[in-house]
């Protein structure tokens, strides 16, 4: 299954892919799944198209379908494409009770769309999150990796703003996936 | 003021670096137990300490390490639960962010107690920073020839490892983290066998909290007996708790096991009273999991005493009147809070974080979501009440993972103690409905 693009790890990511991949006992390298999806993930558009989850499973030697089934498994790999910024909004409990809800209603009038849609210019797409372990500093967003917190609208309009002027991907990046 | 085992030197500038933490004390545990201790002496000094699991169990840390089997020429695993997914806590992000070391040097001084190779510590994917974080520590601590062969020439090696999960509070679970770290489905697995005997790879393994890890590098350092001391009865040593809600000063706090409730509430060294000026309604103390309990409960148990934060006080009358310490999430709610609208935010979490495998857990958590959406558009029966107590009844105890019993705890507890609220849900509902309600509105929208 794939559509027409090539996916292929450049060069760099490979290299970073077969350090992570040389963790782990000679015959446990599936232990590399997902760091590998989260590689390409961020390699491949902030989503994880069944090519670039083929890309994965053929750079494991596993079958395809036990990438997928694992990718469908996890909250952070999306199956479907977003946009550059992903906001992520927690929706659980201390959150909730200091205003979640406000927030995420206060973005979708802002972005004009609701949770589980992207802008039509392709900036941004707004998602509900369970709690991300910043409950003492309620309510919060993550994108890309950062955490914003005590969030106001005044913060998370400054936020929105700045993002779009930057109009950068925001991904988990490479140089996250540090390496020993 | 409290002692302070672990976040002792959480402010010093820089504490994060190698130098810094060890200008400070660090690692000298770890050398004193490579230089002058067997593994068996410091899994007995642990023993000692009374220390029990920080993850939510509390189970004896000592007597998990006991059970660990020994077979000839097979590896051992060290797997340090960094997952924190438990609603309301945020300790360990804490600990890892600010003193990435302190964990590092106890999973090598746990890995030389359990004759470890390798270890691994598995984090939460949405902390990818921390794991930057602790990654930047590591690669110091080889640089420094703490990791890798021969440690500070003992003859120990060993080398530690970073994973990432990818978004879900499954992976938490002991099991499904293993699985997980094998790269599949978060599945949590049918004990026995457990870990200590058939964990990572098939291979015997040890999974303890971040926090757990973390301690035993103040026990080594001066002992069980000194750590035992802390405390009050087979609570003891220091607890790191994460404090938030309506209140005015929630952060991580750690505490000596025995600060009386109140005081952790109200005094201005912990959460520094009840924001606005507002009375307290209820707490739910140990993350979402654990029974809630309503104000006079949490201050006093149903004897009158005063209610401790320990394992056994907070515990103190069972189901009936108490609740747990767990993992230390501390989640407080002023007298405005609605419990049957935390009640339904809490039960489309388990919903959502079912793994699947059980029929009660994956299809008992949505029933109770929809009949609480139900209640609190105003069509609810009382019936419903009795539907929801029924269906939690059936889950707990009856399920692969103890996901299940977190989810019908919450349900039980809500109800035995603020049923009336439900009442007048089913009641007034109509006419309540229109305060907040917009997450509620979404997932009709997703559904
Ligand atoms: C659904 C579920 C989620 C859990 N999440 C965590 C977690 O995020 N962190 C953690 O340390 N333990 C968690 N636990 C407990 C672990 O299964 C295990 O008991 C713990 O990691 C053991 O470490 P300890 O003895 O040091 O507490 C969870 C358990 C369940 C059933
Ligand atoms: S209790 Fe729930 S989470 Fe645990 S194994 Fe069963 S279905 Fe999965
Ligand atoms: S409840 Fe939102 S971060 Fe924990």
């Amino acid at each position: 299954m794939s559509d027409n693009k090539e996916y292929k790890f450049s060069d760099e990511t490979l290299a970073t892919a077969q350090r992570i991949i040389r963790r782990y006992p000679e015959g446990k390298e599936k232990s590399a799944l997902i760091p590998l999806l989260h590689l390409a993930q961020a390699e491949f558009d902030g989503w994880l198209s069944p090519g670039a989850m083929d890309c994965v499973s053929a750079l494991l030697k596993i079958q395809p379908i036990e990438a997928y089934e694992v990718a469908s498994f996890y909250s952070m790999f999306n199956l479907k494409p977003v946009g550059k910024c992903v906001i992520e909004v927690c929706r659980t409990s201390s959150c909730w009770l200091l205003g979640a809800e406000d927030i995420v209603r206060h973005i979708e009038k802002k972005l004009n769309i609701h949770v589980g849609e992207t802008t039509t210019d392709g900036m941004f797409t707004l998602k509900t999150v369970e709690c991300l372990g910043s409950c003492g500093t309620a309510p919060m967003l993550q994108c890309g990796g950062d955490y914003y917190e005590n969030l106001t609208f005044d913060k998370v309009d400054n936020l929105l703003e700045k993002m779009k002027s930057e109009g950068k991907r925001r991904v988990y990046t490479k140089d996250d996936m540090i390496n020993i | 003021m409290g002692r302070k085992l672990l976040l002792e030197n959480d402010h010093i500038e820089g504490i994060r670096k190698l130098d810094v933490y060890r200008k400070h004390g660090g690692y000298s545990s770890l050398e004193k137990a490579l230089k002058t201790m067997t593994p068996e002496q410091v899994v007995e000094e642990v023993k000692a300490s009374g220390l029990r699991g920080r993850g939510g169990a509390g189970f004896p840390t000592g007597m998990k390490w006991s059970f660990i089997a020994k077979p000839a020429g097979v590896p051992r695993y060290v797997v340090c639960n960094a997952d924190e997914s438990e609603p309301g806590t945020f300790k360990d992000r804490y600990l890892m962010e600010r003193i990435p070391h302190l964990l590092i040097e106890g999973m090598i001084a746990s890995s030389f107690a359990l004759g470890a190779r390798t270890s691994f510590i598995y984090i939460r994917g949405e902390y990818f920073y921390v794991a930057r974080i602790l990654e930047q520590a590591i690669a110091e601590a080889y640089e420094a020839g703490l990791l890798g062969k021969n440690i500070m020439n003992s003859g120990f090696d060993h080398d530690c490892y970073v994973q990432v999960g990818a978004g879900a509070y499954i992976c938490g679970e002991e099991t499904a983290l293993i699985e997980s770290l094998e790269g599949k489905r978060g599945n949590p697995r049918i004990k026995p066998p457990f870990p200590a005997v058939a964990g990572l790879y098939g291979c015997p393994t040890v999974v303890n909290n971040v926090e757990t890890i973390a301690a035993v590098v103040p026990i080594i350092k001066d002992g069980g007996a000194a750590y035992a001391s802390i405390g009050v009865g087979k609570s003891t040593g220091t607890k790191l708790i994460s404090a938030s809600g309506h209140i005015n000063k929630p952060g991580v706090y750690e505490i000596e096991l025995g600060v009386p409730v109140e005081e952790f509430i109200y005094s201005e060294q912990y959460c520094g009273g009840i924001r606005n000026g507002k009375k307290l309604k209820a707490v739910v103390a140990g993350g979402s999991s654990v029974p809630i309990l309503p104000a006079d409960l949490i201050l006093k148990t149903a004897a009158g005493e005063s209610r401790l934060m320990t394992y056994e006080s907070l515990a103190d009358g069972g189901f009936a009147s108490g609740t747990m310490l767990g993992s230390g999430g501390f989640i407080v709610m002023d007298e405005d809070t609605s419990i049957v609208k935390n009640l339904w935010n809490f039960t489309r979490f388990y919903h959502h974080e079912s793994c699947g495998q059980c029929s009660p857990c994956r299809e008992g958590t949505g029933w109770m979501e929809k009949i609480l959406h139900k209640i609190l558009d105003g069509n609810g029966t009382l019936a419903d009440v009795d539907l929801l107590w029924d269906i939690q009844s059936k889950i707990e105890g009856k399920t692969i993972c103890p996901l299940g019993d977190a989810a019908s705890w919450p349900v039980a507890s809500a109800i035995r103690h603020f049923r009336s609220e439900f009442e007048e849900y089913v009641r007034n509902g109509k006419s309540i409905k229109d305060v907040k309600h917009y997450f509620r509105l979404h997932q009709v929208a997703e559904a």
